[in-house]
């Protein structure tokens, strides 16, 4: 009940024109709110339920992620296909050359990570470790985060991982990593005192502006966005939400943003993974 | 990156209408944002015309404003009278050009 | 819980502020900053000088759209026309256009006697909610129009 009433609030204090807010009792329900869609939190999830957030986007977008022609996200899929071959670096060496055939050694990577790794004695999400291969195994240079190169081959990682189930580890060496991510989801931040978990836990499925809060998760990255007319990193997502209630972002691929990652997996374990995804 | 990429049925049926699906990676600069350090206008930079023959003979063919989004997608249809190659041209300002083709066969 | 708290344990007031902080990812933002935008009389122009003093007769032509956009950087349309696509019932050309961007114009297609169908999509930047308008000229000379509104959201998330 006050769920509804706090969309209608904000619906009337910015006038967006006629979105039509929180489904009323009558009213058939959303993708978002049925039950085949959800998927069983972990043990000890916040959350009653897990709902990717493909759910929450209106069937247009959605109809963009079910046809991987129509997703454009492929354009660098398709580039990191033939990257994943190349010979680059003083070592002579291409990805094929150590990890064969990528729809093999690949399947089900993006899946498990970030993990922990007890070589580098941090957590490591794929761009980490696609640019450590890079560096000490094909004595390469690294590529940029956000780089077409780089979000190319961590879709082409992630597409291995397609349909299935999100499953980080939390325990172990990854604890304390899992607990600083926890601790900095819930943690209040910014011009306007916000934190991950308000918007995300406390208000999915309802509208903030005009735009319709999921659950926030990371199963779909990385994630061709309307908005950004390209493809993105998860961490990019991160400087944004965190920009967006005035507060200082990280650097991509800073520790925080890897712990926030691990935790933000977790809350997503079971989600099926989607990624390349297409969002609004 | 301006790797295109297009969607042509293999085979189609005589007398058949299908859809072609094409997408290209470009930015579609409008020409009319600023730099946000120094302020100035980034130049214009689109892909402004898109055409797609078949054997030779236009088919079909489009001219793109900034309107336009980035990774312009285009699609459409054609119905051939005979088995053929149908080859895509974009244009981009300046006239740089970016090609691809697709075999089919109707019957 | 207060009346005031949402589950979230976030004060209202302050989700409210926070909701308008999202105003200033407004779509027109990356497409045309402080750009003036097109109006009615300018499409009208626009229009005009595609098909000079022929008469716009409405019908035969659909524009499809989504009633409202997630967002106005890649808004997804289609069009069609009704036509045999053979003899005299051809469509030469569709010209389409929109009311509320910096510029009127959007693109143009022409078809061809293998088209079979004068049908398109694509996907196109909307700086605010509009009108979209195309503009079908056949081959025997008629011009017609179809049109459909747009509405663009304003996004509460940027990034
Ligand atoms: C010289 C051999 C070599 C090359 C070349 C190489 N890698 Fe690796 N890669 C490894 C080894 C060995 C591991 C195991 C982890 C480690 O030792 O760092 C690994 C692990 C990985 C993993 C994690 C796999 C898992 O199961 O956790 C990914 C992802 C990866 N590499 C991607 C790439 C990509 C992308 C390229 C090309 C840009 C590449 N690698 C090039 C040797 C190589
Ligand atoms: C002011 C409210 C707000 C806050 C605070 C906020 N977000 Fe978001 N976030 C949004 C909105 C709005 C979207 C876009 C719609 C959606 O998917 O929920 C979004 C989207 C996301 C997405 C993409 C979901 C998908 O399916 O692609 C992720 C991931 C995310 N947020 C993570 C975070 C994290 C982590 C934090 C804390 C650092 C955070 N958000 C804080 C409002 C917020």
């Amino acid at each position: 009940m006050l769920r509804i009433s706090i969309a209608a609030v904000a619906l009337a204090a910015f006038a967006i024109g006629a979105v039509s807010g929180a489904a009323a009792d009558d009213k058939p329900l959303q993708p978002w709110e049925r039950k085949e869609n959800h998927v069983k939190p972990p043990k000890g999830s916040p959350l009653d339920y897990l709902v990717s957030g493909y759910w929450f986007r209106t069937p247009k977008t959605r109809a963009l992620q079910d046809d991987d022609f129509e997703n454009p996200a492929f354009l660098w899929v398709e580039q990191a296909e033939s990257e994943w071959t190349t010979v680059d670096g003083k070592a002579g060496k291409s990805c094929s050359s150590c990890h064969d055939a990528v729809e093999k050694s690949m399947k089900g990577v993006s899946a498990r990570y970030p993990v922990y790794s007890a070589k580098n004695k941090k957590m490591m999400a794929i761009t980490h470790q696609v640019n450590y291969c890079r560096e000490n195994y094909m004595k390469a240079k690294k590529w940029k985060w956000e780089s077409d190169k780089m979000l190319g081959m961590t879709s082409l990682i992630g597409l291995q991982s397609r349909g299935m189930p999100v499953n980080v580890s939390i325990d172990g060496p990854a604890k304390k990593f899992f607990e600083a991510g926890e601790k900095f989801y819930h943690q209040r931040r910014g011009q306007f005192d916000l934190a991950c978990v308000h918007c995300h836990q406390g208000n999915f499925g309802m509208y903030i502006r005009a735009d319709f809060l999921s659950q926030g998760h990371s199963n779909g990255f990385p994630t061709y966005r309307l908005k950004w007319q390209k493809l993105g990193s998860l961490h990019r997502r991160f400087r944004g939400c965190n920009n967006n209630i005035r507060a200082v972002p990280y650097k991509r691929g800073s520790p925080e943003y890897t712990n926030l990652e691990l935790y933000l997996a977790w809350r997503g374990q079971g989600l099926k993974v989607e990624a390349p995804s297409v969002r609004q | 990156m301006s790797r295109p990429r297009v969607r042509v049925p293999r085979k189609i049926k005589k007398g058949d209408t299908v859809t072609i699906k094409t997408l290209i990676a470009h930015k579609m600069e409008t020409g009319v944002r600023r730099n946000k350090k120094t302020g100035k206008l980034i130049p214009r930079k689109i892909i402004n015309s898109f055409e797609a023959k078949i054997d030779g003979k236009t088919v079909f063919k489009a001219a793109l404003h900034p309107a336009v989004s980035s990774n312009p997608y285009i699609s459409f249809a054609i119905s051939p009278k005979k088995s053929g190659k149908i080859d895509f041209v974009w244009t981009e300002d300046g006239g740089k050009t970016f090609t691809k083709s697709a075999k089919f066969t109707v019957a | 819980m207060s009346q005031t708290e949402v589950s979230g344990g976030v004060h209202r007031r302050s989700f409210l502020i926070a909701a308008g902080a999202g105003s200033a990812a407004f779509a027109a933002a990356q497409f045309a900053p402080g750009i003036a935008l097109a109006d009615k009389a300018l499409t009208e122009q626009a229009i005009k000088k595609v098909i000079g003093d022929r008469k716009l007769i409405e019908g035969r032509v659909s524009i499809d759209g989504p009633e409202i956009a997630e967002n106005g950087n890649t808004v997804p349309v289609g069009f069609e026309v009704e036509s045999k696509m053979s003899g005299g019932d051809m469509v030469k050309a569709v010209h389409v256009f929109a009311e509320g961007n910096p510029r009127p114009e959007v693109a143009n297609f022409w078809f061809s006697a293998d088209s079979g169908a004068a049908r398109g999509a694509f996907r196109m930047r909307m700086a605010k909610t509009q009108n979209l308008i195309a503009v079908a000229e056949m081959a025997d000379g008629k011009v017609y129009m179809g049109k459909r509104l747009v509405k663009v959201t304003i996004g509460g998330c940027g990034g």
